[in-house]
């Protein structure tokens, strides 16, 4: 187990090195942009992700295949620096993102071309306009909240995996796990879950959960609910109260003695 | 409590109580060095001894008082001014409504500076001089008690209620019943159980409705991997009875490889590797959806219950003692799901009848 | 006392404060009773302020709790939200978690109220708890204070009950999930379970009855009786008046301290003030219970991280690590993996309830006391309660299972394993910890009474040997650590008579010389100083 992580940490850091000082690629006049761009991310992909999911991406034991998984499942896992693991465990956590979008886009490209799935959306897709803010909280509460909690703070899984913070994730991201069903995650295909509703969670999200929410009551002490709310009681409520009661039963200094 | 004493020996001796005087203080003598040396000499405080001190006191608990009528003034002032909707930003609070902070850091202060200002009139200004009072055994004396007896023997007697057996069973026959009166009051809090929790809304032909779209699903529209919530067709969230009927017919929609389904019947009751299972926990009722796509597993996210889709939906961790019912689905001709009846057994949390 | 004075020296009539306080007496006695209370004597200590806490907190729960009932709608009927609140807009509601919204949103400090209404109640139930353990741990619950102690358990209680209710009133996700489990507990009950669930709710779950129900639940009929058994509490506080801790001229027959008016009126005063303010100033910079981020409740949704208000997450903890056990016999079920916790819950209370009564059977002591005993000196008791602390906390930890997993990157099965282990393990360690670290500070006071307190001062002696010069303790310090009581274990007796005749010794007599022994044997107790071994001590040679 130790040398598959070493391994794999060694092929994770070569792809990104690779990736880093790849020399940018120039389009040829014979070729169209898009064929280039699967050119671009098969190179990527046999350095950084064939390991694990196949030289064809046909996968491995180490790996899922992905044959039709599409360019978002790629935009989210690469994007949001999941992808390349760094080991296993429990679930492969959001790290650092160690490519750059171009080539997150020609991974995607390449990956797409194995078999059609779905693609990466649109900022007319997830974008707030025409969304509906109430409708998105009904439809967040039914099938997001049990995992990722009432305003998207995350919850537990079984065994050490988890439902991960929605706070600061990117919109379109939101939308491809949607779509994709990243790792134990169900996927929310359109034909069940329309492109309407998911603009409408997005938009719901972002109006609790996004940077300018506003907490009402104040310290929003983390969106848990009762727990961290009892915490709060005892060390900050009775806290005070006990070290008022402290100076209010304390004998006042005596006039010193001369 | 208890009816047995201990023997005198085994209780310990009553320490030397000396009712000492106030600042009379017992040099330690040879023969007892712990015994008690009363209570120490009161020693004053520089406000007792020193004006200026006590002045200094004087317009601090002035000043408590003052800071809590100007923060009174405040409270009415932000009530008036501010509008109730507005929201500021607090470091390091975050966004907040600054109606709420205002009005209350002003009656928190308002408040705080009255109780600061009794409190350090009381520790700087009050006497501090401590007192002793004497406790007296809140046990009655003998005589108290025999003469308690004896008025109570003498009114019992007058009563006859020893003598009179029959007055008094019938009395206490009396006293019994009549509770029951009001006990049979209660019986219209609500309907006796009856079958109710073994029916849900579903029935032989009802489509199963997406509850995102609000449209019938098709087999074809769920995936492998993908969740799916439905409710019997016909049943919408303005109907009076919404709440009660959703709570038992509430449905997870799954679809998984069929050479991945492990039970038998599931297999059955599937439609091409699409199960229905009710989405009511079977531990005490909580929607459970948590849905491990890779797994086929689902945990409830109220005590931990998981169960394993991929076999009958049988419990593997967690306090639920069976598993979820799983709902008979087919498709109609134009390729919509359907239910193939009711479900088989109760959902949601086991009870006494459910057999 | 000086009232006959005065009144003959002013001529005229008497200022008007008296002539009130005069027309008063007449009809109600007054002047008797201030006689005895009005300048009553209150020992001064932090912890004796505690109870006030919880008074202070359950006055302001009543004050804001009528304010909210002003705008709140005891209704399930549903309809559609149109405040101002916009992500949830147009969604349907119940009338409750409407008006709870109004309240909190279109209500000019209604917010606030809201929030020092539930943060109040949560301190409440805190500073109940903590002041339960301070009775508990000074051994304040002795003779005569027994009664005193159950008026104070079953306020807690109580005050859990109407915690629990109130929490569920605004219908919001989150407390119709634990109204959920609530039925699915009521449900579990044998033989009756259904019927129960029927009447509670008028019907099926949710139906639309129960937030009215729990409604006079929590505003008239739990708060009534709490009310009655608050005023008995503070009544027996003043009837036995209070314990104090041992010190210099502070016997069982006196108590020393401060008079009611000026000093305690002003201090007790002027703390509710404290008490209030604090409490106003926490709802002004923390947010608690945001129903309108948790939504409307509806039973087909949920959201992860359920959890009750933390005085309930002791029975989370049981409900979440109890085994899923469920019996199927002759058609019928016995949900024992519901069953079970549910009858583990009021059991884990009655435990600490009725520990004074079951220590004064091992005593067998009638006597009144009034010094507190400091923790150390009472090990076994103090053993017992550090136990059931850590029994509680652990009950905790399993009720809030989820949250521990995310935030310390846990197993939630590996937790839930630990409760289940630690449910049975962890109060045996923690009672044989606490014992021995009660001996070991024992030891340590009796080591200061007999060699005085180090100094820090290291000495040379003429032979070159280096010692430490130990201050010899004052009188005070002296009395004080060595004015605690120390029980003898029981005996049973001689089991046979004078006439010879063998006397039969019953099986609770053998239980309690055996809980006795356990209590004060040797084990369980260093004998404190005696006076001869302080004076063979100090005579001659000094410290050593």
């Amino acid at each position: 187990m130790a040398a598959l992580v070493v391994l794999l940490l060694a092929l994770a850091c070569t792809g990104g090195l690779y990736a880093v000082f790849a020399p940018a690629s120039k389009a040829q006049a014979d070729e169209t942009a898009q064929s280039l761009a699967i050119d671009e991310g098969k190179k990527l992909f046999s350095v950084g992700c064939a390991s694990c999911h196949g030289t064809g991406g046909q996968g491995t034991s180490d790996g899922p295949s992905l044959v039709g998984v599409g360019s978002a499942a790629v935009d989210f896992q690469v994007g949001t620096g999941r992808m390349p693991a760094q080991q296993p465990g429990a679930q492969v956590p959001k790290k650092k993102v160690i490519y750059t979008q171009a080539e997150i886009d020609q991974l995607a490209a390449y990956v797409s071309s194995l078999g059609a799935g779905p693609s990466v959306p649109t900022k007319a897709e997830y974008g707030p306009d025409g969304a509906d803010i109430a409708k998105g909280g009904e439809l967040f509460r039914t099938n997001c909240a049990q995992c990722h909690n009432f305003v998207g703070k995350g919850g537990a899984l079984t065994h050490g995996k988890f439902a991960p913070d929605l706070s600061g994730v990117a919109p379109k991201h939101i939308y491809e796990a949607m779509q994709t069903g990243p790792q134990n995650m169900p996927s929310f295909p359109d034909t069940t879950m329309t492109q309407q509703n998911k603009k409408d969670i997005i938009a719901y999200l972002n109006a609790v959960n996004g940077d300018n929410t506003e907490s009402p009551g104040g310290l929003e002490l983390g969106g848990l609910g009762p727990v961290s709310e009892g915490l709060f009681a005892w060390i900050f409520g009775l806290g005070a109260l006990i070290a008022v009661a402290v100076w209010v039963a304390a004998r006042t200094a005596k006039a010193k003695k001369s | 409590m208890s009816s047995q004493d201990i023997p005198e020996e085994n209780l310990p001796a009553e320490h030397s109580a000396g009712h000492n005087e106030h600042g009379a203080v017992t040099v330690a003598d040879d023969k007892n060095p712990f015994a008690d040396p009363g209570l120490p000499p009161h020693e004053h405080r520089v406000q007792d001894i020193d004006e200026r001190a006590a002045k200094r006191s004087e317009r601090v608990v002035a000043m408590l008082f003052t800071v809590s009528m100007l923060a009174t003034v405040g409270f009415i002032a932000s009530y008036v001014a501010i509008p109730h909707d507005k929201s500021i930003f607090v470091f390091p609070i975050g966004h907040i409504n600054a109606l709420n902070f205002a009005l209350g850091l002003t009656l928190g202060l308002a408040l705080f500076a009255i109780g600061a200002g009794a409190v350090h009139w009381a520790r700087t200004l009050m006497s501090d001089e401590e007192i002793a009072d004497e406790r007296h055994p809140i046990e009655a004396p003998p005589e108290v008690k025999a003469k308690v007896m004896a008025d109570f023997k003498q009114g019992a007697k007058e009563s006859a209620l020893g003598r009179r057996k029959l007055i008094r069973n019938t009395m206490f026959g009396a006293l019994a019943l009549f509770p029951l009166s009001g006990v049979m009051l209660l019986r219209d809090l609500g309907p006796l159980p009856g079958t109710k929790l073994r029916h849900t809304l579903w029935s032989k032909g009802k489509l199963l409705v997406n509850v995102n779209t609000n449209e019938p699903l098709r087999a074809s529209d769920v995936a492998v991997g993908s969740l799916t919530f439905a409710k019997p067709e016909g049943l919408e969230e303005t109907d009076e009875n919404f709440q009660t009927e959703i709570a038992k017919a509430a449905l997870m929609i799954v679809r998984l490889q069929p050479e991945n389904i492990k039970d038998k019947q599931e297999l059955d009751w599937s439609y091409q590797g699409i199960v229905a299972y009710s989405k009511i926990c079977t531990h005490v009722g909580c929607p459970i959806s948590l849905y491990e796509q890779q797994t086929h597993h689902v945990l409830c996210p109220c005590h931990q219950s998981t169960f394993d889709l991929s076999d009958g939906a049988r419990v593997i961790f967690g306090p639920a003692g069976h598993a979820l019912p799983q709902l008979r689905i087919g498709v109609n001709d134009q390729g919509y799901l359907e239910a193939l009846g009711d479900f088989e057994e109760p959902v949601g949390p086991a009870f006494w009848e459910r057999g | 006392m000086s009232n006959n004075e005065s009144t003959e020296a002013r001529r005229g009539k008497a200022p008007a404060g008296e002539r009130v306080a005069d027309w008063a007496d007449g009809r109600l006695g007054i002047y008797g009773l201030a006689k005895s209370n009005m300048r009553k004597i209150f020992p001064d200590h932090w912890s004796f302020m505690l109870g006030e806490v919880c008074l202070y907190s359950f006055i302001i729960i009543i004050l804001t709790g009528v304010y909210l009932t002003l705008f709140f709608h005891p209704s399930m009927n549903e309809v559609e939200y149109h405040g101002s609140y916009i992500p949830l807009q147009g969604q349907m509601m119940s009338e409750a978690f409407n008006s709870t919204l109004h309240i909190s949103f279109d209500v000019r400090g209604g917010l606030l109220i809201r929030q020092i209404h539930h943060w109040a109640a949560l301190i409440f139930l805190a500073g109940m708890f903590v002041h339960m353990m301070r009775v508990f741990f000074t051994g304040a619950f002795r003779k005569p204070r027994e009664v005193n102690w159950l008026f104070g358990f079953l306020l807690l209680v109580l005050g859990m009950f109407t915690g629990f209710t109130g929490y569920s009133l605004p219908d919001d996700l989150l407390s119709g999930t634990g109204v959920r489990f609530m039925e699915g507990a009521i449900l579990s009950v044998p033989v009756v379970g259904t019927y129960l669930s029927m009447f509670l709710f008028g019907g099926e779950f949710p139906g639309g009855d129960f937030v009215a129900r729990f409604y006079s639940i929590h505003i008239l009929l739990l708060p009534g009786i709490m009310l009655g058994l608050l005023v008995g509490h503070l009544i027996l506080v003043f009837y036995h008046k209070h314990t104090q801790f041992a010190g210099p001229g502070k016997t069982n027959n006196n108590v020393v301290g401060m008079p009611l008016l000026p000093v305690y009126m002003a201090k007790a005063g002027g703390f509710f003030f404290l008490v209030f303010g604090v409490i106003a100033a926490i709802a002004a910079i923390a947010s608690i219970n945001p129903i309108w981020a948790m939504g409307p409740y509806r039973p087909d949704q949920v959201s992860t991280g359920a959890q009750p208000d933390w005085y309930m997450g002791f029975s989370e903890g049981l409900i979440r690590t109890m085994p899923g056990w469920e019996i199927n016999l002759w058609g019928h079920t016995l949900v024992l993996g519901v069953f079970i916790p549910l009858v583990i819950f009021p059991l884990v209370l009655v435990a600490i309830a009725v520990y004074p009564f079951v220590e004064s059977w091992v005593t067998g002591d009638k006597r009144e006391h009034h010094i507190l005993d400091r923790p150390r000196n009472a090990p076994t008791r103090t053993g017992f309660g550090a136990a059931w602390i850590s029994w509680y906390f652990v009950l905790m930890i399993g009720g809030g299972n989820d949250l521990w997993a995310t935030h310390f990157h846990l197993s939630i099965n590996a937790i839930t394993w630990f409760v289940r282990i630690g449910f049975f393990v962890v109060p045996v360690l923690v009672f044989i910890a606490t014992k021995r670290i009660c001996l070991g500070l024992q030891r340590r006071d009796k080591d200061k009474v007999l060699h005085g307190r180090e100094s820090g001062i290291i000495k040379r002696l003429p032979h070159g040997e280096f010692i430490e010069v130990h201050e010899p303790l004052s009188q005070d310090a002296l009395h004080t650590l060595t004015a605690h009581e120390q029980y003898q274990p029981a005996e049973i007796g001689p089991t046979v008579d004078e006439n010879g005749v063998e006397r039969k010794v019953k099986g609770s007599e053998r239980l309690r010389a055996k809980l006795s022994e356990a209590y004060y044997g040797e084990e369980s107790q260093i004998p404190k100083p005696t006076v001869e071994e302080y004076r063979e001590i100090t005579s001659g040679h000094g410290h050593h």
